[in-house]
């Protein structure tokens, strides 16, 4: 198996694109949410997604292979939710090892298929660790500014865990995606250094914030270059931004990562900005456009897709880079 | 990282220091000294420890923004005391810091001995913070094992030169404990060496004791030391600690502070604990004291301290003295006129105003120049948002005074050759004007007055006239009458066709007068006006034969005259940039909004007729025809106004009316102008969210630059699209059944209902409360907002922007508030009562007259939220919470109406008498206070004592302004109960007119307008809400109940209606 850290050295890696935007075409009913294993659990779970990749594997390795056809290096595991803080929404937190693990062991399989056709590419999977739904810096109660839902001990907690079970499962990279709050993120790398001290390895770690809107900060409040003071403290294998914004309209927030760190920048940006029914409608060649500046910029070094992204999406991406791509590439 | 490749040569080894808040803050050896705040320390401010005790969070926060805009680049936050739980308190002021933006923007220095505290506090915060501090007191495992977990949650650390052995106390030590801390923390913990701070200890000089001599200079040269030869690291410590030995001297202490940094941060020291206020610039300290203060910090002589001590004595008096600073007034007159209305300073504004006056040929000049000259540099700065509205108003109060004392001057000279010394009346008639172009726009408002007043008092003859010409009658020829055209009066004008019409009592006969009428009558012609006399005796029996000569006149000037148009202001107003009228609409009686309005309009030189409160739209209507104003501003507070205002706007159109109508008020929006009164009115309507666009959007409206045409279309524009918006949104909403909201109600437990019975049931009469006893229920916030200063209190009074003008005001209303009570000048009265009761058909509540409930003494209607909410949210009504009937249980409700209003118009009135609008609409906002404090406090006293459901209660002021109580007191026309009708109800149950006074106007306003009133409900689930949209079907289910027509109940709910 190749190394991503000597990888992303040769070569602009590409992410894969959106897990749910995917899930939501095959538009399964609660009983296949339920499968077999869950087929008496005790509330409704149509909607979680994650638990597909205990109850549907097949679909969700067939969209795993549909990103790597379109030229991914990186797939990231359906695990976004998947911790006992997400999870209490479906009174699922018992089975969070079992969903982090099952969800790397199907994405390793699919990646391992691909590296074996072609091994002059080698395929990784990505643990894709979510910002769960609770904010550790920031009080859900209008009326109360010092109150908090989630402390970072809860937060650290259930992010070692998830942290045990994807790296149990076999990723080869984690991924702390979507952070909205630094302090969550904090509380999520700190878990990761316990748990790599602990068993006494190294895994890569990919850090993507999320810009939420034109004021360029984050849901929390900080800025670019302030939240990448805040989560330095860590080896990182790249740091970078998703979601909430167009390809178009993180540029900026990019530069600023670019310019002020000396590590590999990610990106990967929805689909543009949703429309007035929520939806994402921006063509593969419509955002492969965008990314291209990315890329003449020199901006980034691993590029995907968030919400609103398709295979088509990665493919027109993954067109993009691939020229640039040394010898030895797809 | 690249940029600090681009500086240094040394590219792989040097790194800088970066901590985070929501910015980043990066220390380079280009930055300035890094100045730490240290007022958010328990160990250090006794009045940050005395408000951590008390949990006055809200004021401990104010210090730490204090800090902030004062320009602490971070700040330290200690809780080490005693007495306080510190983890709790560090986690809870951090969490509390982590919600306001404009503090957390810096990073915080998380101090405290105790490693527990310290790492709660890494626990909350989401930027890079700094640890203060860790050392090797306690051993190398203890010192390797926090720094490990430090680096773990991301910050940097300060290490205090101290070990096993004890404090580092000379440079040996220092040098030593750095290095071997320093070794440990790169080699083994990897911390990364940028991210180590040192405080090195600073100790006392000057003491008496020889060995403490050195202790500046051996931190000097340690610090030296440090940066030399240990990479990447920066130097830090508590400054005041080297004057120790000075405490009481602060003149001394001050020099010592910066001569001690001085040195200190050439040798390296890069941060710091320093009092700003406690630090004397280098370059002032007087030479003598310099140089001694030298020798102790550097220890250059052995007798160096007991020279500085000798010389303290005798810097010891020259304390500095807080005093106003009046060097202002050793400035040019100019200057001192505008500064006195710059900061609206009244003291010394009449020396000036007289001063100037002797100087000027005319006392007019005085207006024109030097007082303009000022009010333009004030309406530069309020435009440039570098004034707030209370200075803007207090600036209008120093014009409005120095007006008042030239005025008589000015009657004095237009009119020298009078023979009588009756003002103006009959000056206006002769003046004796030579040379002025056009009235000036401040003597105009004078003129004005008097020009009512001769429209009311009107001769014989002129109301003969006046009925034959007035509305066009002749031949569509457009007279107005006692009309003020440059300096004077004329009794009938033709603006148009430029003739003026005077009619003569015998006055004019006297030779003088014949002389100053022919002044006047050239002056005018001169100006393009013909003027035309006619002698009382004539008008009264000729009128017929002088109507024709006018009619004949005018002919002529129509063909000749015409050509002459522009000479003169044909607007009509005389001189003032416009003509405003300002109204609260009929039923409404709240008007501190439109009276801001009005002064800063006139300040910005409009001439405003204010209607004040309580205008029917005939007399609005009315007033600007006469008037001939050039715009219509209407305010409101009240729902009913809305609606009023669209009757208003209705009427202009019907009547063809031209003038834009501005919509200001705080029940008004956008929104509901865009869809309910700009579709009454072909021609502008403008909604004005505050005082200070008044004046751009007037601007816009009334202007020679020919863009008033496309100003008026781009609004009209933008108010087609927010119509079109709020159509469309307004489509996708969707309603319960009524039956269906009903069926989903809130649901109490009524099996377990912990209702309290009562100790008092009926009602009650207070006459007359002590003021006093309202003072700590006031809620300040609104209060500035009344003055368009927004943000909370008390950190507003600190607030980096606003904050000096809302110390200012606060200070003003407390002087006023202390006067009020003091001398009563304020009456409160309330009345409330306390009921049995049971809710009735899911929306209605009976109140009963005594607990048999055999008579109902009054049936309120509560109307039910319709909306489409997610599932197992309940539609609420506030009848949810009172037991239904068919329970059988016994419970209660209460009513109640408060008023702090009595005596405020007689005060306001006085004020403006004074011209002294800014004490006029200060005394109402105070009222209105009172009254929101009057009802707080009696919704205690309910709580704990007359119901008594809550005896023993314990909350703070800011707790009560939160809500945080159990039990609620909603009032009818607010959100949870929008219906206004319902204080019918409440004033027949409780008697509210013939127990305390206050009464409803038509649209159920109240009046005193500061008065409030509403229900008690005292279920602990009570909860305030909104009933937001109703349909259709609970409005005629409402009017049914309510016994009232369809569409009466309609207007009343019309803010409610679904579209």
């Amino acid at each position: 198996m190749g190394n991503i850290k000597e990888e992303i050295q040769k070569r602009i890696l590409v992410l894969d694109g959106a897990m749910g935007t995917m899930i939501q075409q095959y538009r399964f009913s609660e009983e296949e949410y339920r499968g077999e294993q869950f087929k008496d659990f005790h509330v409704s779970v149509k909607g979680n997604n994650d638990m597909l990749s205990i109850t549907q594997p097949q679909a969700i390795k067939e969209i795993h292979r549909k990103y790597l056809e379109a030229g991914a290096d990186i797939i990231e595991t359906n695990t976004f939710s998947s911790t006992t803080i997400a999870m209490a929404d479906y009174e699922m937190e018992d089975y969070v090892y079992e969903l982090n693990y099952q969800s790397a062991k199907i994405a390793k399989e699919v990646a391992d298929e691909f590296t074996a056709k072609n091994p002059a590419k080698p395929r990784f999977v990505a643990g894709a660790i979510g910002p769960t739904n609770k904010t550790a810096s920031m009080s859900p109660k209008v009326n109360d500014p010092g109150f908090r839902a989630v402390t970072f001990n809860d937060l650290k907690a259930a992010y070692k865990q998830q942290t045990e079970a994807l790296l149990d499962g076999g990723v080869d990279i984690l991924l702390v995606e979507t952070v909205f709050d630094t302090l969550n993120a904090k509380a999520a790398l700190f878990a990761i250094e316990e748990v790599k001290e602990e068993r006494n390895i190294d895994v890569p770690i990919m850090l993507s914030g999320t810009i939420t809107d034109a004021s360029g900060r984050t849901l929390s409040g900080q800025t670019a270059e302030a939240f990448l003071i805040s989560v330095s403290h860590i080896p990182l294998l790249s740091i970078g931004f998703n979601c909430a914004l167009g390809a178009n309209q993180l540029t900026p927030h990019l530069e600023v990562l670019a310019r002020k760190s000396n590590l590999p920048v990610s990106a990967h940006p929805n689909a543009g900005l949703p429309n007035a029914f929520g939806e994402y409608d921006e063509t593969p060649e419509e955002m492969a456009a965008q990314i291209k500046t990315y890329l003449d910029k020199h901006l980034v070094r691993i590029i995907g897709g968030c919400c609103g992204t398709t295979p088509a999406h990665i493919k027109a991406i993954a067109d993009l880079v691939s020229p640039l791509t040394p010898k030895g590439g797809i | 990282m690249q940029e600090d490749k681009s500086n240094i040569e040394n590219k792989s080894s040097v790194r800088y220091l970066k901590l985070s808040g929501l910015e980043p803050l990066i220390i380079t050896p280009e930055s300035n000294f890094i100045n730490v705040g240290e007022r958010t320390n328990v160990a250090g401010s006794r009045l940050f420890l005395r408000l951590i005790k008390d949990e006055k969070f809200d004021e401990a926060l104010a210090i730490a923004r204090h800090q902030v805009d004062g320009g602490a680049q971070i700040i330290d936050v200690n809780m080490d005391d005693g007495l306080i739980d510190g983890k709790e308190a560090m986690v809870q002021f951090l969490n509390l810091i982590a919600s306001e933006p404009d503090i957390s923007r810096v990073p915080v220095m998380i101090d405290s001995s105790k490693w527990e505290i310290i790492e709660a506090g890494l626990q909350v915060v989401q930027g890079k913070c700094v640890v203060n501090s860790i050392s090797l007191k306690e051993g190398e495992a203890t010192f390797i094992k926090q720094a490990k977990l430090i680096k773990r949650y991301g910050a940097a650390v300060i290490v205090m030169a101290f070990d096993e052995v004890g404090q580092a106390d000379n440079f040996d030590r220092r040098i030593e404990i750095a290095k071997r801390s320093y070794d440990i923390l790169v080699n083994e913990v990897k911390f990364p060496s940028e991210d180590i701070i040192f405080d090195l200890n600073i100790f006392p000089v000057a003491t008496g004791m020889d060995e403490h001599k050195r202790n500046a200079l051996d931190f000097i040269e340690a610090t030296r030391w440090v940066r030399e030869n240990l990479p990447n690291v920066s130097v830090s410590g508590g400054v005041s600690n080297v004057s120790f030995s000075f405490r009481g001297n602060d003149s001394v202490r001050e020099a010592m502070h910066s001569v001690f940094l001085y040195h200190a941060i050439k040798a390296g020291m890069n941060m710091g604990i320093v009092n700003p206020t406690m630090l004397e610039v280098y370059d002032e300290i007087p030479k003598d004291l310099l140089e001694r203060v030298e020798d102790v910090i550097l220890n250059r002589r052995d007798d160096a301290t007991e020279r500085l001590l000798t010389f303290a004595e005798s810097v010891i008096s020259s304390v500095k003295e807080h005093k106003v600073d009046l060097s202002w007034r050793e400035k040019p007159l100019q200057e001192r006129i505008t500064h006195a209305l710059v900061k609206g300073v009244d003291e010394f504004i009449l020396d000036d105003v007289e001063e100037a006056r002797k100087q000027a040929t005319k006392p007019i000049e005085v207006i024109e120049q030097h007082l303009m000259t000022g009010m333009n540099v004030v309406g530069d700065l309020f435009g440039s948002g570098k004034m707030f509205l209370p200075q803007v108003v207090k600036s209008a109060r120093v014009m409005k005074r120095a007006v008042a004392y030239l005025q008589p001057f000015i009657e004095e000279s237009k009119r020298p050759l009078a023979p009588t010394s009756a003002p103006l009346s009959t000056g206006s008639k002769g003046g004796t004007f030579k040379s002025y172009e056009m009235a000036d726009r401040l003597l105009y408002g004078k003129l004005k007055e008097f020009a009512v007043a001769l429209r009311k008092n009107q001769t014989e003859a002129e109301g003969i006239l006046w009925e034959c010409l007035k509305n066009k009658q002749l031949k569509g020829y457009k007279f107005r009458r006692q009309h003020i055209v440059g300096q004077y009066i004329a009794d009938f004008v033709c603006l148009k066709n430029r003739l003026i019409i005077e009619v003569d009592g015998k006055i004019h006969q006297l030779p003088e007068n014949m002389e100053s009428d022919e002044i006047r009558t050239a002056w005018l012609s001169d100006k393009g006006f013909k003027v035309l006399r006619f002698t009382n005796a004539h008008v009264i029996g000729d009128i017929d034969n002088i109507l024709e000569n006018i009619l004949s006149e005018l002919n002529k000037i129509s063909e000749t005259n015409l050509a002459l148009a522009g000479k003169a202001s044909p607007s009509g107003t005389g001189g003032a940039a416009g003509k405003i009228l300002l109204a609260t609409v009929k039923g409404d009686v709240h008007d501190i909004g439109k009276n801001i309005v009005g002064v800063v309009l006139n300040c910005n030189n409009y001439e405003i007729i204010d209607l004040g409160v309580m205008v029917s739209t005939e007399k609005i209507i009315e007033t600007a025809k006469l008037e001939n104003v050039d715009v219509i501003g209407l305010s409101g507070l009240i729902t009913p106004s809305l609606d009023e205002m669209a009757y208003v706007a209705a009427e202009m159109e019907r009547q063809n009316f031209k003038v834009p109508l501005l919509i200001g008020g705080a029940t008004t929006s956008k929104a509901h102008t865009a869809v309910k009164i700009d579709t009454q009115y072909s021609n502008a309507v403008i909604y004005v969210n505050d005082a200070s666009r008044a004046v751009t959007v007037v601007g816009n409206l009334i202007n020679d630059n020919n863009t008033v045409g496309e100003y008026v279309k781009s609004i009209k524009d933008d108010y087609v699209t927010v119509r079109e918006g709020f159509y469309n949104r307004s489509d996708r909403k969707e309603y319960l059944s009524l039956a269906g909201a009903r069926e989903n109600k809130f649901n109490i437990d009524w099996n377990n209902p912990n209702i309290a019975t009562p100790n008092f049931l009926g009602t009650k009469v207070i006459e007359n409360l002590n003021l006093n006893k309202l003072l700590e229920y006031i809620d300040w916030s609104p209060f500035f907002r009344t003055w368009e200063l927004h943000g909370k209190f008390p950190a507003i009074l600190t607030d980096a922007v606003v904050g000096e003008t809302a110390t200012h005001l606060f200070n003003d209303a407390q002087k006023l508030l202390q006067k009020v009570v003091d001398e009563k000048l304020l009456t409160a009265k309330a009345v409330f009562g306390i009921f049995s009761a049971n809710s009735v058909n899911d929306d209605d509540i009976e109140v009963y007259a005594d607990e048999n409930k055999t008579e109902v003494k009054a049936r309120f209607l509560t109307l039910r939220q319709q909306l489409k909410k997610k599932e197992g949210t309940p539609s609420m009504a506030l009848a949810d919470f009172v037991a239904p009937k068919e329970t059988n249980i016994e419970d209660y409700m209460g009513a109640f109406c408060v008023s702090t209003g009595f005596g405020t118009a007689e005060l306001a009135a006085e004020f403006e008498k004074d011209h002294d609008d800014y004490n006029s609409i200060m005394i109402k906002a105070l009222a209105d206070r009172l009254a929101e404090a009057f009802a707080e406090y009696l919704h205690k006293k309910v709580r704990t004592d007359y119901w008594g459901y809550a005896s023993d209660e314990k909350l703070s002021t800011d707790e009560l302004i939160k809500e945080s109580y159990k039990g609620i007191r909603p009032a009818p026309g607010y959100p949870a109960c929008p219906d206004h009708t319902e204080k019918l109800t409440i004033w027949e149950l409780l008697k509210v007119k013939e127990n305390i006074g206050v009464e409803l106007t038509e649209s159920l306003a109240m009046w005193p307008a500061a008065s409030v009133s509403g229900y008690y409900f005292g279920s602990e689930n009570a909860k305030y809400f909104g009933v937001g949209k109703i349909t259709e079907e609970q409005v005629k289910d409402f009017a049914k109940r309510k016994n009232m027509d369809v569409e009466t109940a309609k207007k009343w709910l019309r803010p409610n209606l679904a579209d």
